[in-house]
C-alpha cells in the first residue's frame, strides 16, 4: 500500500508541473503588464512618473526577463518561501490574500460533495431497485434538469424565488449584522441558513450525474447470479440489496470524487461570483478583470491543485476499498 | 480494397458485388444481388425507434433553422431600442376581437399597453391594455435587413401591420428592445458557437487520440499526461483566465473566434480519450492485422480501416460535447468576459438578468434566455444518448 501511495504521489508531479505551466501562461497572456497600465493611469491622472522608480519595479518583477526565467522565478518563490508573487491591485503579497478564500472554497466544495453523496445514494439505490417506477421517472426527470441547467442560471432562479417569495436577499455567507462579528453559535446558525442555497446550486449537477452512475452500476449488479442466490437462500430483501450489490456499486461513488471535485470547484467559482460568496471565485474574477495576473494565476494554480489532491484521495480510497487495484 | 482482392492464386472470373460481403461466386455471368443493410442504415433504423432522441433531434434542427433565418423570423432588429417601452411586459397573441355589438371577428392581434403610475414608488409601469388592439400579420413589411448579410429584404414572418406599433411577444428590456427578436438572433450565435467549437475539438481530439492510440509508447504517455492536466483543471477558472486575456479593443468577430477556440481547447480531451481507447481495442482486431499484412501504409490503416469504424461513435461523443460548449459561452458572456454587447447571444441576454431587482421587475429577462439554454442542452443530451445507443452494435 505504501508503495502504491508513493507511486501515486510521484505521478502527480508532472501533472502539477503542467498545471503550473498553464497557470503561468495565463499570467503572461494579457498583452502588456500591470506595470504598463499602472504607468498609463498615473500619467493620465497627471502624476509624475519617475523613470528610476519604473526601472526598479521592472527589476524586481523581472518584466524584461524571458518567459522561462520569469516562470522559474515564480515557481521557485512558491516552492521555497510560499511566495506567489505580488498583487498589484491590492498592493500586498498574493499569499496574504488567497489562503482565507481557498479555505472557504474548500469548505463549500466538501460540504457540496457531502450533499451530493447523501442525496445521490438513497435516490440511486431506489431508482435501480424500482426501475421504471413513477418515482424513478420523476428522479430521472429532475436528474436531467439538474444536468442541463448551468450553475449560474440555477443561482439566478433560486435568488429570484428567494427574493420574490421568501423576502430574503440571497448573497454572501452571513447576514450583514454578523459579517464583522466574531464566531458564535448565532453566527454559525446564520451561516448555515445562508449556506443551503449555494450548496444545492453547486451540488445539483454532480448529484444528477452520480445518481445516473449509481443506477446504471447497481442495475448491472442486481442481475448477477450471486444476488439470485442470496435471494433464493431466503435473505431478507434489504440485506440482499444493501449488503452485496450496493457495496460493489459504491466503488464508482468513491472514484467519483475524482471527477466530481473539479466540477464542484468549477461550480463554486461561478456560483460564488453570482451570489457574492467570500470564496476564491469573486476575487479571481476581479483579479482577471483588472488584470492583476499574479493573483489570478495563483488562484487558478491552487484550485487546480485542489482538484488534483481530490483525485489522489479518491484513488487512495479506492485502493483501500478494492484490493484488485492495490495489487496491480 | 479492389487491389487487395487479387491476392492469392484464384484465376477464375472475379465477381464484384457492389455492396455487401464478397461471397463465393455462383455461375459465371450471373450477377448476384444480396440484400444487405449497411451500418449507417442500421444505426438510422435504431435511432428512429427512440422517440425521445428523435424528438430532441427535431428540436435541435428547429433551433438551427431559427438561427439560420434569424433576420426573417425576428419581428424587429435586435438593436432597435424604444426607450418609451422600457420593461414592457409580454403580450399574448390572440386571433379574435369582440366587436361592440357582441359578435366576434377574426383579427390577428396583440394587446396594446397603457401606462400606470405606481402609487408607492411613483414609477411608470406598463400593463397590457385589453381594450387596445394592435393588428399584426404574417409576412409583413418591417424594418429592412440583409439576410445573411447578403440579400436585402424587409419581410418578416410575423410583425405588427403598422411598423410603429409596439409588439413585444416576450417583453422588452431596459432599452425597450424586443426580447423575442434578441432571443432569435442570440440563437444563431449561441448554437453556432457550439457547432464551430465542437468541430475544432473534433479535429484536435481525433488527431491526438489516434496518434496516441495507434503509436503508443512515449507519444502516448506524453499525450495522456497532457489530457490529464487539462481535464483535471477546473474548467470555469481556466475559461475565465483565458477569456480575460482578450483585449477589449478587438472586433466582435475576433472575439467570437477566440471564445470558440477557448471553449474547444478544453473540450477535446474526452474525445481524444475515447478515440484512443477505441484505437487500442481495434489495433489488435483481425481486420487491421490483415490490412497490415496486405501492406497498407500507416496512413491507410488509420484513415481507411480504423477511423471509419469509429465514426458513429465519434458522432455520438461529439453531440454530447456540444452542450458543454454552449454552457461555456453562456457562462463567459454572462460574466461579461465572453461575447460583448453589440453581439447578441444567450449569455449576453442573461447579462441583463444579473441584477436581482431587475429580474423582479422583468422576470422575462431571466426566463426566456435560460429556457433557451436549458432546452438546447437537454436536446443535445437526449439526442447524443440516443445516438450512442444506436451506434453501439452489441446492444439489444
Amino acid at each position: 500500500m505504501l508503495g502504491y501511495i508513493f507511486k501515486r504521489v510521484l505521478y502527480m508531479i508532472p501533472t502539477l508541473f503542467g498545471m503550473s505551466l498553464i497557470s503561468f501562461l495565463i499570467i503572461q497572456l494579457p498583452p502588456g503588464d500591470y506595470l504598463t497600465s499602472m504607468i498609463a493611469t498615473m500619467s493620465d491622472s497627471g502624476q509624475a512618473v519617475d523613470p528610476a522608480q519604473i526601472e526598479r519595479l521592472k527589476e524586481i518583477y523581472g518584466f524584461d526577463d524571458p518567459f522561462y526565467i520569469q516562470y522559474l522565478k515564480w515557481i521557485w518563490g512558491i516552492v521555497s518561501r510560499g511566495d506567489f508573487g505580488h498583487s498589484f491591485e491590492w498592493n500586498q503579497p498574493v499569499s496574504g490574500l488567497i489562503w482565507g478564500r481557498m479555505g472557504s472554497t474548500l469548505v463549500i466544495s466538501l460540504l457540496s460533495l457531502l450533499f451530493v453523496w447523501i442525496v445521490a445514494l438513497p435516490i440511486g439505490i431506489y431508482s435501480a431497485v424500482r426501475r421504471h417506477s413513477i418515482g424513478d421517472h420523476v428522479f430521472t426527470f429532475f436528474g436531467f434538469i439538474g444536468l442541463a441547467v448551468p450553475n449560474f442560471i440555477l443561482a439566478l432562479v433560486l435568488m429570484y424565488f428567494a427574493y420574490r417569495y421568501l423576502g430574503q436577499s440571497v448573497g454572501g455567507l452571513n447576514s450583514p449584522e454578523y459579517a464583522e462579528a466574531p464566531w458564535s453559535l448565532a453566527k454559525v446558525g446564520d451561516f448555515l441558513a445562508h449556506l443551503w442555497i449555494p450548496i444545492i446550486i453547486i451540488g445539483a449537477s454532480g448529484t444528477a450525474a452520480l445518481i445516473r452512475v449509481l443506477r446504471a452500476n447497481l442495475t448491472d449488479e442486481l442481475h448477477k447470479p450471486y444476488v439470485i442466490t442470496a435471494r433464493a437462500k431466503g435473505l431478507p430483501e434489504y440485506k440482499v440489496i444493501l449488503k452485496y450489490p450496493v457495496r460493489i456499486a459504491l466503488n464508482p461513488f468513491v472514484s467519483a470524487i475524482g471527477w466530481v471535485l473539479p466540477h464542484l470547484v468549477s461550480g463554486v467559482t461561478i456560483t460564488a461570483i453570482v451570489l457574492n460568496l467570500p470564496t476564491a471565485g469573486p476575487l479571481l474574477f476581479r483579479a482577471l478583470v483588472s488584470q492583476d495576473m499574479y493573483l489570478a494565476g495563483s488562484f487558478i494554480l491552487l484550485l487546480s491543485a485542489l482538484t488534483l489532491v481530490g483525485m489522489l484521495l479518491s484513488d487512495l480510497l479506492l485502493a483501500l476499498l478494492d484490493p484488485r487495484i492495490r495489487f496491480n | 480494397m479492389s487491389t487487395h482482392e487479387t491476392f492469392g492464386t484464384y484465376s477464375g472470373p472475379v465477381h464484384t458485388v457492389a455492396d455487401g460481403p464478397s461471397i463465393s461466386p455462383l455461375k459465371a455471368g450471373k450477377t448476384v444481388s444480396t440484400a444487405t443493410v449497411g451500418p449507417w442504415r442500421l444505426i438510422a433504423g435504431k435511432l428512429v425507434r427512440q422517440k425521445v432522441a428523435m424528438f430532441a433531434g427535431a428540436v435541435i434542427l428547429i433551433l438551427y433553422l431559427i438561427g439560420l433565418f434569424a433576420e426573417f423570423l425576428a419581428p424587429s432588429l435586435p438593436s432597435t431600442s424604444r426607450p418609451q417601452y422600457t420593461y414592457a411586459p409580454p403580450q399574448g397573441l390572440s386571433f379574435f376581437v369582440t366587436k361592440p355589438d357582441g359578435s366576434t371577428e377574426f383579427n390577428f392581434h396583440v394587446k396594446g399597453y397603457k401606462v400606470e403610475i405606481e402609487k408607492v414608488a411613483l414609477r411608470r409601469t406598463f400593463v397590457v391594455d385589453d381594450t387596445k388592439v394592435v393588428p399584426i400579420g404574417v409576412f409583413v413589411k418591417g424594418p429592412r435587413y440583409e439576410l445573411w448579410g447578403l440579400i436585402p429584404m424587409d419581410r418578416h414572418l410575423i410583425g405588427p401591420l403598422n411598423p410603429n406599433d409596439p409588439m413585444y411577444l416576450l417583453g422588452a428590456d431596459r432599452l425597450g428592445r424586443d426580447v423575442f427578436s434578441r432571443l432569435v438572433y442570440g440563437t444563431r450565435i449561441s448554437m453556432s458557437i457550439g457547432l464551430v467549437g465542437v468541430a475544432m475539438s473534433l479535429v484536435l481530439g481525433v488527431v491526438l487520440g489516434s496518434i496516441s492510440g495507434f503509436y503508443g509508447g512515449w507519444v502516448d504517455t506524453v499525450i495522456q499526461r497532457m489530457i490529464e492536466v487539462v481535464s483535471a483543471m477546473p474548467t470555469i477558472p481556466l475559461w475565465l483566465g483565458l477569456a480575460a486575456a482578450i483585449p477589449l479593443t478587438w472586433s466582435p468577430v475576433n472575439v467570437y473566434f477566440v471564445i470558440t477556440i477557448i471553449v474547444s481547447l478544453l473540450g477535446w480531451t474526452s474525445l481524444a480519450r475515447e478515440v484512443r481507447g477505441r484505437f487500442l481495442a481495434l489495433r489488435s482486431e483481425d481486420f487491421v492485422t490483415a490490412a497490415m499484412l496486405d501492406g497498407s501504409s500507416e496512413k491507410r490503416l488509420i484513415f481507411r480501416h480504423i477511423l471509419p469504424s469509429l465514426t458513429s461513435h465519434i458522432l455520438a461523443v461529439v453531440t454530447l460535447a456540444v452542450p458543454t460548449m454552449i454552457v461555456a459561452e453562456t457562462s463567459l458572456s454572462f460574466l461579461g468576459i465572453g461575447l460583448k454587447p453589440p453581439v447578441v447571444s444567450w449569455g449576453v441576454l442573461l447579462q441583463d438578468a444579473q441584477n436581482i431587482r431587475t429580474v423582479a421587475t422583468a422576470p422575462w429577462l431571466l426566463i426566456w434566455p435560460s429556457l433557451a439554454v436549458i432546452v438546447a442542452v437537454l436536446s443535445f443530451n437526449f439526442f447524443g444518448d440516443g445516438l450512442r445507443d444506436a451506434a453501439d452494435p452489441y446492444d439489444n
